[in-house]
């Protein structure tokens, strides 16, 4: 009972931190039609921009502050330099569609580059903000921690704004009809390529609190080389799929179910399953439902 | 002249779609377009509201160049088309897609009392509007669409085939409500059409589009009187 409730925490952590990324790369998908392999750069990169930060400022939440500024201005920078040239060579041949995907997985690589000239290829640290001691139960002491409720606190406000914004804004209105048909919302007045660069930057945010959460889950060690981010973007697309790429909402279930079932995995049958649980999952989802969870068939979601 | 459109020559890739077509369409009036399938009407209208690039010609919309800059700017300036095929986005709710249409407007109250002009006009509309589009018929998603146009509070209004798909009272009702906006607002209109006798029957004068150039022009009278046009477009 205790180890059930315990490994249930666990995954609804990790979970929520994949629901970031995921959300972060359906609001991509949602802007441009492009899967963006390079955010797990742009978190990563975020990450480091927070934890320069903390060398100046003795404080998590101002660091995340900064960070997300500078994921919102890097993401948004990427559109307009490369996804918009992009999009517009490559709208007709056998190259339409695909290309500024490829570019993405190229831009990755350039980015971790870079971060390896700036910081280093060595562990950097940022020390997490709250206590991750369990709580304890009695005599028993939880895994999960102050930290850990902290994160899925953050998830969860940052699930509720973003929503409000897609849904209740003039920019999220915007934001919606210039996925859906660009073509009828220029009709109407909308300035696509600026809502385009918006969609990027609020996704460029998410992605630097999934980032240093991620950190802060863990001892709060990262570098380039960590595997966690390879790790994050993977699962935040599994997520994403699973909710249907299209439905803020789908990305979080599929983060939390993700997360879930993955630590059960680990607990009840093997940790040697760490690195094949995921993809099983997103095979599954695949094969039995390929329009993902709130995903319609052959339709899209507002 | 408010609608000045000259020489205005339009490719699609290697195909030239429109050569040298030239026309005016005075302040307050209603100019029919009409030809057979391919003729270029859809491209005429694509072109003025800034979705196409032309290859040359000009076009002006009381003095703003029409073939400069895209379409959301044209839109500021007054110009509101109404693409092809029910011009609404399927995944907004009814006032959603109204709404779209005024965002880039300051003055919300303004917008706010557009909304209700267009909700007296189509009462349609303001029963359905927290409906998802997707649940609209084809006259009312017709009709969502020239209300979301209206909201732009345009001055010239390009309408491409309202009528197509329509049975023919729902057709009635749609080109009565052009004519009624085009009373009540002092729009000028560009009506492209495949129903040749119901356009021109609204209209005040007339285009012919034969692949690509014009044809014929005149006033809405004299086309529908002349024999050529009639046993061409109007089958009879």
């Amino acid at each position: 009972m205790f180890q059930l409730l315990n490994t249930l925490l666990i995954g609804i952590t990790s979970g929520a931190i994949y629901a970031l990324m995921a959300l972060s790369i359906v609001l991509v998908w949602r802007s441009t039609r492009v899967i963006n392999f390079a955010q797990a750069g742009q978190a990563l990169t975020s990450t480091f921009i927070g934890f320069q930060t903390l060398k100046y400022v003795d404080s998590f939440w101002v660091a995340l502050a900064v960070a997300m500024i500078a994921g919102a201005a890097i993401s948004a920078l990427i559109e307009i330099t490369l996804m918009r040239v992009l999009l517009k060579h490559s709208s007709s041949g056998a190259i339409a569609g695909v290309a500024p995907i490829i570019a993405t997985l190229g831009l990755l690589e350039v980015i971790q580059a870079t971060i390896t000239l700036i910081w280093g290829g060595a562990d950097s640290l940022i020390t997490p903000p709250l206590s991750n001691t369990g709580f304890t139960i009695g005599t028993n002491t939880l895994v999960f921690s102050p930290m850990k409720l902290a994160i899925i606190a953050i998830v969860g406000i940052l699930l509720v704004l973003l929503s409000l914004i897609v849904q209740k804004t003039s920019i999220g209105l915007s934001l919606r009809a210039a996925a859906f048909s660009p073509e009828l919302a220029r009709l109407a007045g909308v300035r696509v390529d600026a809502v385009r660069t918006a969609g990027w930057a609020l996704s460029g945010a998410t992605g630097a609190v999934a980032g240093l959460l991620l950190v802060a889950n863990g001892n709060g060690a990262f570098s380039t080389a960590s595997m966690e981010f390879s790790l994050l973007l993977i699962s935040g697309f599994i997520a994403a799929v699973i909710g249907g790429l299209e439905s803020l909402l789908g990305a979080v279930i599929g983060g939390l179910a993700l997360g879930i079932i993955t630590s059960f995995v680990l607990m009840y049958i093997s940790d040697s399953l760490f690195f094949i649980a995921p993809f099983v999952i997103l095979l599954l989802v695949l094969f039995i439902r390929p329009q993902g969870i709130l995903g319609k068939k052959g339709g899209r979601r507002a | 002249m408010t609608l000045h459109v000259e020489n205005l020559t339009v490719h699609h890739g290697a195909i030239q779609a429109l050569t040298n077509v030239s026309f005016d369409v005075k302040e307050g009036e209603l100019t029919a377009v009409i030809g057979s399938n391919g003729a270029g009407k859809s491209t005429l209208l694509r072109t003025l509201s800034g979705l196409k690039s032309a290859s040359n010609g000009t076009a002006s919309w009381k003095g703003h160049n029409l073939l400069h800059g895209k379409a959301e700017s044209h839109v500021r300036h007054g110009v509101a088309h109404v693409s092809e095929g029910k011009s609404v986005i399927p995944e907004l709710t009814v006032e959603e897609n109204l709404d779209l249409g005024a965002l880039w407007r300051r003055n919300k109250n303004e917008s706010a009392s557009t909304k209700r002009e267009v909700f007296d006009l189509f009462p349609r509309l303001e029963e359905r509007r927290k409906q998802n589009t997707e649940t609209l018929s084809g006259g009312e998603r017709q009709m969502l669409a020239i209300g979301r146009a209206l909201m732009s509070k345009p001055e010239l209004l390009l309408l491409d085939e309202p009528s197509l798909g329509l049975a023919p009272l729902l057709v009635k009702q749609i080109f009565e409500a052009i004519v009624n906006v085009t009373k009540q607002y002092g729009l000028s209109v560009v009506l492209v059409e495949q129903n040749a006798m119901g356009a021109l029957a609204i209209a005040n004068s007339g285009i012919v589009l034969n692949l690509g150039t014009i044809a014929t022009t005149g006033s809405a009278q004299e086309l529908i009187s002349n024999p050529a046009v009639r046993a061409a477009y109007l089958g009879y």
